[in-house]
């Protein structure tokens, strides 16, 4: 298989800045999600936020290792199922249930990735749908659970640790924002973590990686278990945030949009997919009321993205900053 | 008659013909898949939604046209490979410098596109299409009654897939095109024109999806999702008989539609999961595919 010519990342939007424009970058737009649900509705907010998460776990995979999963709803599904029930028929506090998505996450995607690991490119990315359609059909019989076709409906936002009331919906978005920025920080770390090195390595030069006594597969295992435990917390958090897990989450057409999200926003940068993530929420949020055919519009934005804006938004904004150094 | 563990006899031939029924779909599906990616390297994933459009120009030729299902069977394929012609020339040409999945990506968008486009129009209940004349009706076997247009997909999609194998493994035009994919420049260099024969492939191959539409009208209703699940049952059937081979990519199809049609019998419950699950036990076993070889 060739290696990866050109799905690797044009650096970070904070990696061309040092120290402290970095850090005031880092604090500007923080400030801007803390003030964000004075100025837009925190339902959209908190959803956005949720799929943000979900695109930059799975830029772990696209963008830091050069895998592309097209599975990844298997996970964020059901994680959403997982935390939903959690919640609802154990009455587990929302920040246990959303550990417990992620816990599922985490152990479908060492199993999964196991399996699909051993295939490498394109084989990668069918046998992840492959294995993904069988979650979704699993969900569909698994009714008792999942609800089916009506979804696990009513997942109750409950008390944060027992104690803080998540019925109102600001409470609600500086919860989903805490989860967000743990998890975005936590990927941070993870890239810039000798084992993020590592990672980096095998997706430039696999067979060198190898030559020099690292047994890739386990390092591509751990990176697709973290991708998809974060891809769980995204879930779960989804689930008790709009209070709602149904067949849509594990569907295969949310693995297309998670890479939608990713290729637009940039694959292989940091802030990219998240960017990514709130431009295509809101962008469904607005064609849903004006009539057009969404997957029409998702389609054309997708087949524009591939042809003609490969580096996506983060990406094309680095190279700028580069070049007027 | 006699019965088999408490099935009856009537159920399981039933049962195994519209397996065969379906796998003789996979079959043209992935034989389809396997020749555009062993010239292009592209993994078509608009070909579910392609299969679909080929249905419905059918459909549009008996509506508008008054052209029936006989003129459909050479007319749609044109059509559909005409339109591969044009995505191919316009846009898939541009991603052969990079990476495969950029392919894979572009014709997940397409796909988009398409179904998108048709359920837009035509939201996702069916439009029927009458089985032609000439094959209404069947005939009892005995142990089971067999209709006639059944019979004929069966024998139509054997026939199209012997036929594609020879042309590509017998002929001339098709050992240019095995010696185009090992080594394309060299090829070139012999005076072939390499990039109309990648063009052509592709139309080919595609225009394969839309004679399965054609075929698939008058069984299945004709709708713009037709495809879209369909696809990744034939990802999988591909990855069980190993990309390299044109024969295991027949061969894998109707075996699993086979396969899936026991176990309909059997165990009703996993007749979705049956194919992934098989899939799964290949790659553990033999993780090129049974026919495939690594590369």
């Amino acid at each position: 298989m060739a290696v990866v010519k050109s799905i690797r990342p044009s650096g970070t939007v904070s990696g061309r800045f040092t120290g402290n424009t970095r850090l005031i970058i880092g604090v500007l737009l923080i400030a801007a999600l803390l003030v964000a649900p004075y100025v837009a509705y925190p339902g959209f907010l908190m959803k956005a936020l949720c799929f943000a998460l979900f695109a930059c776990a799975f830029n772990l995979m696209l963008g830091f290792v050069g895998l592309l999963s097209f599975g990844h709803a298997a996970f964020f599904g059901t994680a959403a199922y997982a935390s939903g029930y959690a919640a609802k028929v154990w009455g587990l506090t929302p920040e246990l249930a959303i550990l417990f998505g992620g816990l599922v996450g985490g152990a479908m995607g060492l199993v999964i990735g196991a399996i699909a690991i051993r295939r490498q490119g394109i084989y990668f990315a069918m046998i992840t749908l492959a294995i993904s359609q069988m979650v979704f059909f699993f969900a569909i019989q698994a009714g008792s659970i999942t609800g089916g076709e009506d979804g696990l409906q009513g997942v109750p936002r409950g008390n944060l640790f027992g104690l803080i009331s998540l019925e109102d919906s600001l409470t609600m978005y500086y919860f989903v924002l805490a989860v967000f920025l743990l998890g975005f920080g936590l990927i941070w770390r993870i890239v810039n973590s000798p084992y993020g090195a590592v990672l980096k390595a095998i997706r430039e030069n696999e067979p060198r990686a190898i030559s020099l006594g690292y047994r890739v597969d386990r390092f591509k295992v751990l990176a697709f278990t973290l991708s998809a435990a974060l891809t769980g917390v995204a879930g779960g958090t989804k689930a008790i945030a709009v209070q709602l897990a149904s067949l849509t989450d594990v569907q295969w057409q949310m693995s297309g949009e998670v890479i939608l999200m990713t290729l637009l926003g940039g694959v292989g940068t940091l802030v990219g997919p998240a960017v990514g993530g709130a431009l295509v929420v809101g962008l469904e949020n607005y064609l849903a009321t004006s009539g057009l055919p969404v997957t029409m519009v998702i389609g054309v934005v997708f087949v524009v993205c591939v042809l003609v804006f490969r580096r996506g938004i983060v990406g094309e904004i680095n190279v700028f900053l580069g070049r007027r150094r | 008659m006699f019965e088999l563990l408490g099935i009856p006899p009537q159920a399981l031939f039933g049962q195994l013909l519209l397996g065969l029924i379906n796998g003789s779909f996979y079959a043209l599906l992935s034989l389809g898949l396997a020749v555009i990616f062993g010239m292009l390297n592209v993994i078509n994933f608009a070909h579910g939604a392609l299969y679909m459009v080929g249905a419905f120009v059918a459909w549009y030729l008996m509506q508008y046209l008054g052209i029936g299902y006989w003129g459909a069977l050479i007319l749609t394929p044109v059509v559909v490979g005409a339109l591969g012609l044009v995505i191919e020339k316009t846009m898939l040409r541009h991603l052969y410098k990079l990476d495969h999945l950029y392919g894979l990506l572009l014709t997940f968008g397409l796909a988009l596109i398409l179904e998108g486009g048709f359920k837009y129009q035509y939201g996702v209940s069916g439009q029927s299409y009458p089985v032609p004349a000439a094959l209404s009706g069947g005939t009892n076997l005995g142990f089971m009654f067999l209709p006639f247009y059944r019979g004929w997909v069966v024998a139509l999609s054997i026939v199209v897939c012997i036929a594609t194998w020879y042309a590509i493994e017998k002929t001339r035009l098709g050992s240019y095109l095995r010696a185009a994919t090992e080594n394309p420049k060299l090829v070139q260099a012999f005076g072939i024109n390499v990039p109309v024969m990648i063009t052509m492939t592709y139309g080919a191959g595609v225009a394969l999806a839309g004679l399965a539409g054609v075929m698939a009208a008058p069984i299945y209703s004709v709708n713009p999702l037709m495809g879209s699940n369909l696809i990744i049952v034939v990802f999988a059937v591909v990855v069980i008989g190993g990309m390299g081979s044109i024969f295991g990519a027949v061969a894998s199809g109707y075996l699993l539609g086979l396969m899936e049609g026991l176990t309909k019998v059997f165990l009703p419950e996993a007749s979705n999961i049956v194919v992934f699950l098989i899939m799964v036990v290949v790659l553990l076993l033999r993780p090129a595919g049974l026919f495939g070889r690594e590369r």
